[in-house]
């Protein structure tokens, strides 16, 4: 793949795009720091060298396509000082049960593993937030929610977030802008001014 | 009572079982015949080698030589714990890495015990030194190659749940913790079990020769219990830093898993 640039604005919520196996997942992997890459990542103009690799993950963080665990219960995921009221408020935002934290992860469906993997991510409050398709295992309804809530997110922290999806219509829903990753670059699609 | 020293009848007395064994393999076609013919030969070449050199190592006394014997004994073993290893760390840093396992495991519990438990003058005296270095080399190797194969494999399965953890902003020792002890509890386990069965189950071999060739019991068993301690020491040691520097090659300055420096694969 060629070399090629983007940026992200504070606050904004970017599209992308592209056919199965070109390489979303991978540059998402960069941009976490979890594989090498040539080139230079940089967040509000410091470049990420400069941060250590954790320090930078707790800001720029990943929502993988396939969510992992470790421990038996959901609860365990989640750090044990994390304020329980909005805890509760966010669940019940996703709709998800209130009592999920107790149960054990063997218990939990596709979906309703994806929209904890969310949660868990939000929990360092990044300020980039990167999905590798969130809604894939959701149903309408649910999709809806977990748009309007990453909206939420990211209007109530000024967070910026790449979003990763092969259904052009959420994309555009979900993103001022649509970039499409090619063989030689990325290349802008969908910009609608009168944004998100 | 004196040793009762062996003649080449006595050998072939118990060689001809296996020839015997050989027959019943053939009888039942397990197909070992060959093996077995051909690996005792190689195992009694072997033994009668390395008899001759301990000789020559023991008349000398030479601390040139005893290093000489140590440390082609030492690499050796870091080769064997090295091929043990279903994933293993690709070229000379993985050969490195269990030769300094098995460094920290045994050269360095060794010379410890020559020189502040036994006191034996000069320290490196070959008939101490070598028999020794050889015991815990060889005892300490399981629970090494163990603990090294089990920490590549975990890595590599489980490599899902170590990013999910690094992007949770952990450090590469807190994302990999739990596969870490877990590692380490794999490799020490066979050892601290094996102290348990030592004197009830099984007469351990060291002892037991050290009886044939008329040591009192006890003074045989003093030496029995050293040879314990040393070995779940040295073992413990040893895994500890297999495992500590396993984890510092496959995780990189960035906290990344470098899973590619890996080779091979389990079947």
């Amino acid at each position: 793949m060629g070399p090629f640039s983007f940026a992200v604005a504070e606050g904004e919520c970017v599209g992308l795009t592209g056919r199965s196996g070109i390489g979303k997942s991978q540059l998402l992997r960069a941009l976490t720091e979890l594989i090498p890459f040539q080139g230079k990542l940089l967040l509000d103009g410091i470049p990420s060298s400069n941060f250590q690799a954790p320090e930078w993950r707790a800001r720029v963080t990943m929502v993988p396509a396939e969510s992992h665990w470790w421990y038996d219960t959901v609860g365990d995921h989640f750090a044990v000082v994390a304020d329980t009221e909005s805890m509760a408020r966010d669940l019940a935002f996703l709709g998800l049960d209130p009592q999920v934290r107790g149960w054990e992860v063997s218990r939990l469906s596709t979906g309703e593993k994806q929209r904890l993997a969310l949660l868990r991510a939000l929990q360092n409050e990044p300020i980039v937030l990167l999905l590798d398709e969130p809604s894939s295992a959701l149903d309408a309804h649910n999709t809806e929610l977990l748009e309007e809530f990453v909206a939420t997110y990211r209007e109530r922290t000024g967070a910026s977030v790449v979003w990763v999806s092969h259904d052009p219509e959420q994309l555009q829903r979900v993103s001022a802008r649509v970039l499409r990753m090619e063989p030689d670059g990325l290349t802008e699609i969908f910009d609608s001014s009168a944004g998100r | 009572m004196n040793l009762i020293s062996l003649s080449s009848f006595d050998l072939a007395i118990a060689a001809s079982l296996l020839v015997v064994l050989s027959f019943f393999s053939m009888l039942l076609s397990l197909g070992l015949e060959k093996k077995i013919i051909l690996l005792s030969c190689r195992m009694t070449a072997q033994l009668l080698l390395i008899g001759l050199v301990l000789r020559y190592l023991f008349a000398s006394g030479s601390l040139l030589l005893v290093l000489l014997m140590a440390t082609v004994m030492l690499l050796a073993a870091g080769r064997e714990v090295w091929a043990r290893q279903r994933r293993k760390i690709a070229g000379i840093s993985g050969y490195t890495l269990s030769i300094g396992a098995m460094f920290v495991s045994s050269f360095s519990v060794t010379v410890l015990a020559l020189v502040v438990i036994i006191r034996v003058d000069p320290w490196y005296t070959p008939q101490y030194a070598i028999p020794l270095l050889g015991m815990l080399l060889g005892n300490t190797m399981t629970g090494i190659s163990l603990a090294m194969d089990r920490m590549t494999d975990q890595l590599y399965t489980l490599r899902g749940v170590i990013e999910q953890r690094l992007l949770l902003g952990q450090t590469w020792q807190e994302a990999s913790r739990d596969i870490r002890s877990d590692c380490m509890r794999t490799g020490m386990i066979p050892i601290i079990n094996s102290m348990a069965a030592a004197g009830l189950v099984s007469l351990p071999g060291m002892m037991t020769g050290q009886i044939l060739s008329g040591t009192p019991p006890v003074e045989a068993v003093k030496y029995q219990i050293l040879i314990m301690f040393l070995i779940a020491a040295g073992t413990g040691f040893g895994v500890i830093c297999a495992i500590w520097m396993s984890g510092l090659l496959l995780f990189d300055k960035r906290h990344r898993l470098r899973l590619e420096i890996l080779k091979g694969s389990a079947k």
